[in-house]
This record gives C-alpha cells, structure tokens and sequence, in this order.
C-alpha cells in the first residue's frame, strides 16, 4: 500500500480547475464573433446590392440589423440560461443563416423586375419569409434552452419522443401522394399553401430515444460478441433492433421515394451504436446493410419498377447525368455548370445566374452560393459546417453522463451527414436526394429543427463545461439533480 | 459601381469569410490551451506549498505516466476480484446495472463512479449515503485517484493497479 499525503491534496487541485475554469465562460468571445458574421452578412448584402441593383441603395444594411437583432437576443438568452455553452457553435450557424438569409433575399432581387427592384421591401419574397422563420426558430431554441435546465430531463420523455417520431417519419408516406408529394419525393404534410416537413423534427425526436435506448443496451451490444477477423461481431440475436431501424429506413426507401432521408436515419442509428459501444464492426454491418438495400433497390427499380422505380431513376442520373441534360439530368447538369462557372472565386455576390438552377432555394442553394463565392467560398462554409459539427462532438466528449454524450454525438453526426448527402448530392458524389442544406435552404421546418439541434448541443456544451464542483451559486448543477440519482435512494444509514 | 471596387469587394468578402474561420479556430484552439493548462494542475503538485517528501514524490509517480490498467478489490465480499480497466467508466453499487456490483450493506444502489480523463482516472460520488472515501479523505467531487490508493465504499476496498 502507498496510500499517502495525496488524498489531502486532491480536494484541493479540483477546487482550483473549478476555479481556472470559472472565468471561462468565453460570452464575450462569442458576442464579437457574432458581430463579426453579422458584418459579413452586412457586407454580402451591401456586395448584393452592388452587383444586381448597380447601386447600393441606403437600406442595404436592414434586413441584416434584423436578423442580427434576432441572433443577439439568443446571445441574451445563452448568456442567462447556458452560460458556460461552447461561444463557437452560435456565431458559426448565425453565420450561416445570415447568408442563407441575403442569399435569398437576392434571389428576390433577380426575380423582381429591374424597374421593381430597388423598392423590393426588405421582409417581402422569399428572404423575408426565412428572415421571419428564423424569428420563430431562434424563439423555439430560446425556449427550449428555457424549458430543458438539464438535458437529462429529455430522457423522461424518451419512448413517447420515440413514438412520435416514428409517426412523424411515417406521416408522409401513408397519407396520399396529392398532400405529400413534391417533385417525387413524399416528404411533405401540405396544408393549404403551407408545408412543413415532419421528417426534420423527427430526427431530432428518434435520435434522444436512440440514445436513451442505447444507454440502456449498451452492455449487451457491446460486452456480447464473438471475435471474427480481428473484429468483434455482435451476436445475431442482439442485431434485433439495427435490423428493424434497417427495415424501416428502406421502407422510407420505398414509400417516400428519398434516398437521403433514408440514409439520414439509418446513418444516425448505426453512429449512435457505435458511439455507444465503440465497436467498429456496428460501422461494417451498417455500410454492408445499407449500401446492400441501396443496391438491391436499384436492381429492383431496373427490373420490377413500382416502388424502386424513383429510386432507379436517380440513381441512373447520377451515373450519367449528361445523357439527358434537358430533362432528367437537367437539375443536376445545371448545378455542375453554376459550381464550374463559378470557378475558385466564384462570380461575386450577386452576379451569379442562380435562377437558372431549378429549386436553387431549397436543394440546390449550396450550387447557387457556390457560383456566386467560388470554391474558396464554399470551402469556408463547408469548414463551418466541420467547426459546428466539431463543436457538437467536443460537447459530447466534455459533459460527462452517457445520455449526453450519445445525444451531442449523435446531433453533431446527423448535422455532418446531412450536409454530406445535400453536398455530395449537387456535387455528383452520390445520387441526388431532395435534403435542406442545414441553415442555408429556405424553409421553415428545416431551420425549425435545425436551430432546436443547436439549442440541445448548447445546453449539452453548458453542462460539460460547466464547473465540476463550484462554490458560488452561479455554478451549481442546474435544478431537479440528475435523474439517475433518484433510484439511487438510501440503503442503511449508520450513526457511529 | 466602378469595376475595380466590385472586384475588391469580391475577394474581400472571400478573405473574410477564411478571416472568420480562422478566428473561430483561434478562439477553439484558446479554448483548448485553457483545458489543458487546467488539466496540469490536476496532474502537477502546487511544489512551492507542498512541503512532505510525500507530496512531491507521489504526483511524480503518476506523472510518470504508468496508467492504470486494473481495478482491484482489495477488501469486502468480493475480495480478489479484478476489473480490466478500458476506456468506458466504472460505476460501483449495489444497483445490477453498475458495472461493478457490490453486495455490501453499507453501499448505496449507485455508490460512486471511476471516471478516465486523459489517462487519469476521477473517482466521483454519485450522492450515496455513507459516502466514499479515498484513502481518509471523504470524496466530495470528482478527484483523481492515484496508483495503489484505496477507495473505500462501506466494507469493500478498491485499488487502481497498473
């Protein structure tokens, strides 16, 4: 035995990286990071302006003052209720949005008629009505950061959250093609002239059931295995449920016609297993399981049709998507065109030609940017990306309960492989599936859960940089105590 | 619009944006710097107040970087029994899900938990009853646990071998 002096020292070592960490709760880096995107966004209108209108007309400056004004509210709000969040992940997607923002304001500009366009008002079009969804969205994420003082208190709501997704995700496939249905993927619930699409909070919801799921399992996938090849393989009976989340994407294959969605979820559960049980052969079955499915069901759309039929036909674009460059392949044909003019530097802000590319607010927005801010540009926004996503997976290292850590993880992964299929899919990587690019596309369902994802991984960050032990009440552990302690209830109580 | 303004304002927008990703990596890579500056006080001993032979020379040891690699129960019920330390924590109770399940009357149903950050483990109490106690001293937060120092929950004794 060397028990020694050490123990005396301890307490007081933690006492002191409490201490180094209590100034770093890094607001104010984060405030002037925010100002700095917001410049920019400031500069890409002015630059806008300047290029569409030949002038730059002096209200240039509104409809940044207004989304900055929406995004410093939630720094108010992150500053009182998450104050030791990560200062990166705000600024970074503020960013973001502020240029999906001017990028569709100027597609306003190009579509009005030039004698119309200098009066255009600043909340009319399409940009005002993402300036006005990201209002919504950023409340939603006020409110969330609001209602949920401990991201542990999800995992109560866990299988109701499960159920709602898998509702949310079939949602669109079994109600009729004519509410569903846009441009061949079912995706959509339509009301009226508003649409919203359920798959986008879905994720959100399927992903905490997954990781509470998982905290709960994570002994059997993980401890349970036989060693094949150097690799641990699972027992077959234990494949139970990455089967069934299997046979569920492919069903979204089928029914909603969407590749990506289906390699969205399937993605999402196959990095949530593996995180849990850092085995890699998760990763080996997943690929085998869904590159299998993708391609039986090219092989299926070739010769049987039906169901698989749209599936084949993407597929069969992104093989070749110059034999038929003015009908099936004209969408991605002109996507590769505006990201090939567009060149290293791209054409500047606003003296691109965006409204060649069909659907370029939705899909194909990271082609029209990409014209217009040239590979250097997109490299940056694609950085960003990396940075959130980076940030996501750094909280989930840094806060210390498995829930937590599956649940930042498994966030911080969806968002990248969102990304990746939007970005591989105009860029002819894969085939072509009708993903929101995070923050940039318009539309309101996208950056509805989007924004609620950033809302989540910042109070994760706050809880894992958040001091371990503090003294002053500002740093206590946030009300209602961890749940895993309300079982833990007294055994025998022993008075000496 | 003079041409050549349009054209610096281009590439000036370029380098801006670059100009942002890079002062976000900057303000990361502080970030870091301040994690690890606060990760050397817990491994370093504060030498100028230390003034036993004892205090110095243990940090030392740990800093020598032997990691553990094994959980010993030194005393109680399961005496003898060994856990081969990986990367995953180690929670201890008398709850069956806990990885390290003790039968010991004065355990709670999750006692405590052994935690590796960095190569160091933490021993962290999860609010049990009659408390956990590192060597004598009673844990009140998460504190590293050196080499060879007992863990005492209830009657059963834990060690940290390498």
């Amino acid at each position: 035995m060397t028990a020694a002096a050490t123990p005396a020292t301890s307490p007081a070592t933690a006492d002191e990286r409490s201490g180094v960490r209590l100034a770093r709760s890094r607001r104010n880096a984060e405030l002037s990071l925010l100002l700095l995107a917001m410049a920019m966004v400031a500069a890409y209108g002015a630059m806008v302006e300047a290029n569409v209108l030949d002038t730059i007309t002096p209200t240039f400056w509104v409809p940044a003052a207004a989304i900055t004004g929406v995004f410093l509210g939630i720094h108010l709000v992150i500053r009182f209720l998450a104050p030791f969040a990560d200062p990166v992940l705000l600024p970074a997607v503020a960013l973001l949005n502020g240029l999906g923002v001017g990028f569709l304001h100027r597609l306003d500009l190009a579509k009005a008629a030039p004698e119309d366009r200098a009066d255009l008002a600043t909340f009319a079009g399409t940009g005002g009505r993402q300036l006005a969804w990201t209002l919504v969205s950023v409340i939603l994420a006020g409110g969330l950061l609001a209602l949920m003082r401990d991201h542990r208190s999800i995992s109560r709501y866990a299988y109701t959250l499960g159920l709602a997704g898998i509702i949310l995700v079939m949602l669109p496939a079994v109600l009729p093609a004519s509410i569903s249905e846009i441009n061949g993927a079912k995706l959509w619930v339509r009301i009226g002239s508003f649409s919203i699409q359920p798959g986008e909070f879905a994720k959100l919801a399927l992903l905490v059931f997954f990781a509470y799921y998982l905290v709960r399992k994570r002994e059997v996938l993980s401890l349970a295995s036989h060693r094949f090849l150097g690799i641990d393989f699972p027992r077959g009976r234990d494949l139970g449920p990455v089967l069934v989340v299997w046979v569920i994407s492919l069903l979204v294959l089928v029914f909603e016609k969407d590749l990506g969605t289906s390699l969205l979820y399937f993605g999402m559960f196959v990095a949530t297993v593996y995180i849990a049980t850092e085995r890699v052969s998760w990763l080996l079955i997943g690929l085998v399981l869904f590159f299998g499915g993708a391609y039986l069901a090219y092989v299926l759309g070739r010769s049987v049709g039906g169901p698989f039929a749209n599936f084949y036909l993407r597929a069969d674009i992104w093989l070749d998507p110059f034999a038929k460059p003015y009908d099936e392949g004209y969408q991605l044909v002109q996507g590769l065109l505006a990201l090939g003019s567009g060149g290293l530097f791209g054409a500047g802000p606003g003296a691109g030609q965006p409204l060649l590319l069909p659907e370029v607010q939705n899909d194909f927005i990271f082609a029209g940017i990409g014209e217009e801010i040239g590979l250097f540009g997109l490299s940056a926004l694609l950085v960003i990306y990396l940075l959130i996503v980076e940030r996501g997976l750094r909280a989930a290292l840094a806060v210390r309960d498995s829930f937590g850590k599956l649940l930042a993880g498994g966030l911080a992964f969806t968002l990248a492989l969102q990304v990746f299929v939007i970005v591989g899919g105009i860029s002819k990587l894969i085939p072509l599936t009708g993903q929101t690019t995070p923050f940039l596309s318009a539309g309101g369902s996208s950056l509805m859960a989007n924004w609620l994802l950033i809302a989540v991984l910042l109070r994760v960050s706050d809880a894992g940089r958040r001091p371990v032990t503090g003294t002053g009440g500002k740093v206590n552990r946030p009300a209602g105590g961890p749940p895993e302690q309300l079982h833990g209830a007294p055994t025998e109580v022993i008075k000496p | 619009m003079p041409e050549l303004v349009i054209t610096v304002a281009r590439f000036g927008f370029l380098v801006l944006l670059w100009i942002f990703v890079f002062t976000v990596v900057g303000v990361i890579r502080r970030d870091l710097f301040a994690g690890a500056r606060s990760g050397r006080l817990v491994a370093a001993p504060r030498a100028v107040g230390a003034s036993t032979g004892q205090a110095t020379a243990k940090p030392a040891k740990v800093k020598r970087g032997r990691a553990a690699h094994q959980l010993v129960v030194t005393a109680g019920q399961l005496a003898g029994t060994r856990i081969t330390l990986g990367e995953a924590q180690i929670t201890i109770g008398r709850a069956e899900d806990s990885t390290l399940v003790i039968t010991d009357d004065y355990a709670s149903a999750r006692h405590a938990r052994l935690v590796p950050r960095d190569g160091q483990w933490f021993v962290e109490d999860l609010g049990s009853t009659n408390g956990t106690y590192l060597d004598r001293a009673k844990v009140t937060g998460p504190t590293p646990v050196p080499l060879g120092v007992p863990i005492r929950i209830g009657r059963t004794s834990l060690e940290l071998r390498p």
